[in-house]
């Protein structure tokens, strides 16, 4: 079905559900948003710091088998890209995506603030603002383009049982945890909790609650059908697997989500890395992969981006593992991306290379590439006002084509 | 190496993170009116009130009333409480004892296999039998079809029971299996569990509690523990008599926060809390430190008893089976997290040479057989036996494990820890924002009287600011508050609260589960979400539909007008919206269940 065929039909099929005239405002609203063709960016976030190294591999330099004797993947093991890089064999389900270039890597690249607390660099990620700790939105919310009239209730949404910071603001944004769930199991009940809660004089929990049953009637169409994935993708069991697919689910129902953000933690590997990061990622990139293909033409609208604190160590640590450290990788996908390729400048791993002496040193700063997804991508107008106190003063990646 | 250095004056930045969920600061200054004092600490200092819990404090009065929750030791607990902790025996018992009984898969295989010999103790051994001869019989049926797996062992079911019994047990009515189960002694049962495929989860679905244990403990022995640290917790909260001390070893435990399900942490956890925590939290800040640091939960969650000096000898280290191997160096991870969020705070002015520092003063600072009785030991040789230097302290060379008391000692002392504890507790007790003259009160009481944890507590119970209308029903209840003061309003009856404890991972909190050093925010924020205020509605109306398995709510008490409901679960009256918007429903029996739901409800 092309976008518009698909457009039209949501339109017409749920003012067939409620009959003409009878169509509560909101999905007057969610028509209306159905009009416009939407752009949606996802923003995945890999919680404890990723090993860049290890999942980016440097394998035609020989200094990265020197610092990781006993962690570093084999050049045999290496699925190659250029000569240079590679990718750890658990992204084998990415390296088809890459191939047909719609994937980017971007190596060398993160936070320039040196703090290696997962605390502190995961919430300056997630505000944009490293550094800035009074900031109290996060950076997604802010990326959210101006719109004039109705807006979805679901513009902004967060995979999983608390709302991400990254999402966080004064544009509402919500929490799912699983769609079928997304319900007061009782519509006299959820009838009065609604009207408690869109009247109630605490401002908070108003505030909260709006969203909330705005959101719920609007996920109401699409929450109690089963769903199968198409093109014959396959999310993997799990958390993460599960996330991907309902922000799939979500983007198809055309209910006007445009920013979604999901996490996935457990990468803090301080002791014996290897089989945990290999299980790690192949549950990271199943998912994504399954993700892609299930959307199929979708992907023409829809860009992901992924992300971490900070890297780890480029030396291996007594426990078969690495400590906190600096520049990392992000990875890019979606039709729009001009992928197939590995950006940023390699700083490389000497010791007097390395940040502090012991970390990948960082050549691009994480808001170039979230600035050129938020401003080509999205279509916001003011990447200041997304990052702001940020002047890129580089030329642009060029990441995102046209 | 370029190091760090972090200003201490964006202290009051940090608080600005936090979305304005409470009062202006002038509230403040505006006392609480005499006759919401009451309510006011009950809905702070507990976990929510019960019915006559008013009438009680106003009888014993107030000021007494607080300082007996100061002093737990001279409260009688409540006898209910004490019986349903009693059959969560692995609460009590001493590590060794606890692996021992309640063992884990790979015990199970190692006892199967040879490598390990079989427990001394005769009912152990019996268990350790059974599940060894079913980890074998798992072994030689793989490969079989799965679905002849799920078969009962029909020759030995006929052994057990009748051909009648048999019948019931597989095709009878929930009543018929009820009753028939009554009928059978405790070793028909026992017999039963190992004959039936998974424990026979069908025919013991409603089974008492104890049975429905004894079915775990020889299934999934290792389940127990969780469950038992799962309800013994949900069991404290809401019977205990001793609720401010509940309160705070909720409050203690999520600022030295462990992982339930990171390896050793399955088995360390109940000691942890026991030992290290709970005996602390009104006692000295620098005992529950140093109880912490040498925990071997907290060793061996935040990698410590792996972290060795870069310079030892790199040869053939300690014997024993389960030394570690491959011990080459430094690890930063506890060093980090102690100065972060243990002591100093974030910004409590530290450098990332510092960090090296203390981690190299804690190196040796390991665990004792961490899966067979894990203790606390210190290990010379692991040890870097250098000069250091931490926060512009010299420790001189040779210190051995005095290096990381002394560190201990460091920052217990350090102003900055001070005002961090001090700040943690006024959000979790006052207001997310808290004022910071009050802040600034307690951490001058934490100094003076050397981080004496009852003293600061006293200081703010006593400060104008615990007791102004900027605080009263200020903060937003964590899901654990939420639950458990629903289940002490309408005084539920629990007798499996496993089911609760689930549903409060739900709301966002899984209880002994956050994976991060950090804890959950002491800040309302945390929890006021879509997904989760969803959870709080349906946790609300499924409670007062006594919907949920193992709680029980007497519906007589459910019975009343909203206004007196309101009054008896809130102390308060609910704003005319959600007056109006509950007597626009109908359906009688939800009224509680609305008003726990309400937003009211959310506060504290």
């Amino acid at each position: 079905m092309s976008p518009l065929n698909r457009r039209v039909f949501l339109k017409s099929s749920a003012l067939a559900m409620f009959g003409i005239g009878s169509a509560p405002h909101w999905l007057a609203r969610a028509a209306e948003v159905a009009e416009r063709r939407k752009k949606v960016l996802v923003a995945i976030f890999q919680r404890g710091a990723v090993d860049g190294l290890n999942v980016i591999v440097p394998y035609g330099d020989q200094l990265y088998y020197d610092l990781r004797p006993n962690i570093a993947i084999p050049k045999a093991d290496v699925i190659q890209l250029d000569g240079r890089f590679g990718l750890h064999p658990s992204l084998q389900p990415l390296k088809a995506i890459y191939d047909a270039r719609r994937l980017a890597i971007i190596d060398a690249v993160g936070s320039p603030d040196p703090t290696r607390s997962h605390f502190d660099a995961q919430d300056y990620m997630e505000s944009g603002t490293p550094g800035l700790k009074a900031t109290r939105d996060g950076w997604m919310n802010r990326a959210l383009p101006e719109i004039k009239g109705p807006v979805s209730p679901v513009r902004a949404v967060s995979l999983g049982n608390s709302l991400a910071r990254t999402v966080r603001g004064p544009i509402g944004a919500i929490a799912v945890n699983n769609l079928a769930e997304f319900q007061v199991r009782d519509t006299a009940s959820s009838m009065t909790f609604e009207s408690m809660y869109d009247k109630t004089p605490d401002k908070v929990l108003n505030g909260t609650g709006r969203e909330t049953f705005e959101a719920v009637k609007l996920l109401q169409s699409i929450q109690n059908q089963k769903y199968t994935p198409a093109n014959g993708a396959q999310y993997p069991q799990g958390r993460f697997g599960q996330s991907m697919e309902q922000i799939a689910r979500m983007i198809k129902a055309n209910v006007g989500m445009e920013v979604a953000f999901a996490d996935i933690g457990g990468w803090d590997t301080h002791v014996n890395e290897a089989p945990q990061l290999a299980n790690l990622l192949r549950d990271f990139s199943q998912s994504l992969a399954a993700f892609h293909q299930d959307l199929g033409e979708y992907m023409d609208d829809v860009v992901l981006v992924t992300m971490s604190e900070f890297g780890r160590t480029a030396k291996e640590n007594g426990n078969r593992g690495t400590d906190h450290g600096h520049a990392n990788y992000m990875l890019v996908m979606g039709s729009p991306i001009q992928g197939g390729k590995v950006y940023g400048d390699w700083p490389g791993l000497e010791h007097e290379q390395l940040y502090e002496g012991r970390d990948l040193n960082l050549t691009t700063d994480f808001r170039d590439v979230l600035s050129e997804l938020v401003t080509k991508h999205l279509g916001t107008r003011d990447a200041e006002k997304v990052f702001p106190g940020y002047k890129n003063n580089r030329r642009s990646l060029a990441l995102v084509s046209g | 190496m370029k190091s760090r250095t972090i200003t201490a004056v964006a202290v009051s930045a940090a608080i600005l993170l936090v979305p304005v969920i409470s009062a202006s600061a002038d509230l403040f200054h505006k006392k609480l009116p005499k006759n919401e004092e009451i309510v006011h600490a009950l809905n702070r200092l507990t976990f929510g009130p019960r019915p006559g819990n008013v009438e009680q404090v106003k009888k014993i009065g107030l000021k007494k009333w607080i300082d007996l929750q100061l002093h737990p030791d001279n409260i009688a607990e409540n006898p209910e409480l004490l019986a349903k902790l009693k059959p969560l025996d692995s609460l009590t018992m001493q590590q060794a004892v606890l692996e021992e009984r309640y063992p884990s898969p790979q015990m199970i295989q190692a006892v199967a296999a040879g490598r390990t010999p079989m427990p001394t103790d005769p009912s152990d051994r019996l268990l350790y039998e059974r599940l060894a001869q079913r980890y074998k019989s798992r072994l030689e049926k793989k490969g079989l079809d799965a679905s002849k797996l799920a078969e009962p062992d029909r020759a030995k079911l006929t052994d057990i029971l009748t051909g009648d019994q048999i019948r019931i047990a597989e095709k009878g009515t929930a009543d018929e299996r009820a009753a028939l189960l009554k009928s059978l002694p405790n070793d028909k049962i026992e017999q039963l569990v190992y004959a039936l495929p998974g424990g026979g989860r069908k025919l013991f679905a409603d089974a008492s509690p104890e049975i429905r244990r004894k079915i775990l403990q020889t299934t999934a022995p290792q389940q127990v523990v969780a469950r038992d640290l799962w309800e013994g917790k949900l069991y404290r909260a809401v019977y205990s008599n001793r609720q401010l001390a509940e309160e705070l070893t909720d409050f203690w435990f999520n600022h030295f926060n462990i992982y339930l399900d990171k390896g050793a942490d399955r088995y360390l956890t109940t000691a942890y809390e026991r030992d290290a925590i709970r005996p602390n939290v009104l006692g000295k800040f620098s005992a529950m430190l140093k109880a912490t640091a040498q925990s071997p939960a907290m060793l061996f969650y935040l990698d410590n008893w792996q972290s060795v000096s870069p310079h030892a000898f790199t040869g053939n280290r300690r014997g024993g089976p389960n030394a570690p191997k491959r011990q080459r160096g430094l690890n930063e991870n506890y060093a980090r997290e102690l100065l972060e969020l243990h002591t100093l705070g974030v910004d409590g002015g530290y450098t990332q040479q510092d960090v090296i520092e203390v981690a190299r003063c804690f190196t040796g600072w390991t665990i004792k057989d961490p899966y067979r009785g894990a203790s606390f030991e210190f290990n010379p040789r692991m040890h870097d036996p250098g000069g250091k230097t931490v926060l512009g302290v010299k420790i001189p060379a040779g210190g051995g494990v005095d290096d990381g008391l002394k560190v201990l000692d460091i920052v217990t002392h350090h102003p900055a820890t001070a005002h961090h504890i001090s700040f943690e507790l006024a959000q979790r007790f006052v207001a997310d924002n808290p004022p910071p003259a009050l802040v600034d009160a307690m951490a001058k009481t934490f100094q003076r009287t050397g981080g004496d944890l009852r003293e600061v507590m006293k200081t703010m119970l006593t400060s104008r600011e615990f007791w102004s209308q900027g605080a009263y029903r200020a903060k937003v209840k964590s899901p654990l508050e939420m639950v458990a003061s629903a289940l002490r309003a309408t005084g539920a009856d629990m007798t499996v609260a496993f089911g609760i404890a689930n549903k409060i991972g739900d709301m966002g909190e899984p209880l002994y589960r956050k994976v991060e050093p950090t804890g959950y925010s002491n800040a309302g924020a945390e929890w006021l979400n879509s997904a989760a205020l969803l959870e709080r509605m349906n946790f609300a109306l499924a409670l007062t539909r006594n919907n949920l398995p193992g709680v029980k709510v007497d519906q007589q008490t459910l019975d009343g007008t909203p206004d007196a409901l309101a009054r008896a679960f809130l102390y308060t009256a609910v704003s005319p919206q959600t007056r109006q918007a509950i007597a626009a429903n109908n359906e009688r029996a939800s009224v509680a269940g609305l008003i726990l739901g309400s937003p009211e409800f959310q506060r504290r």
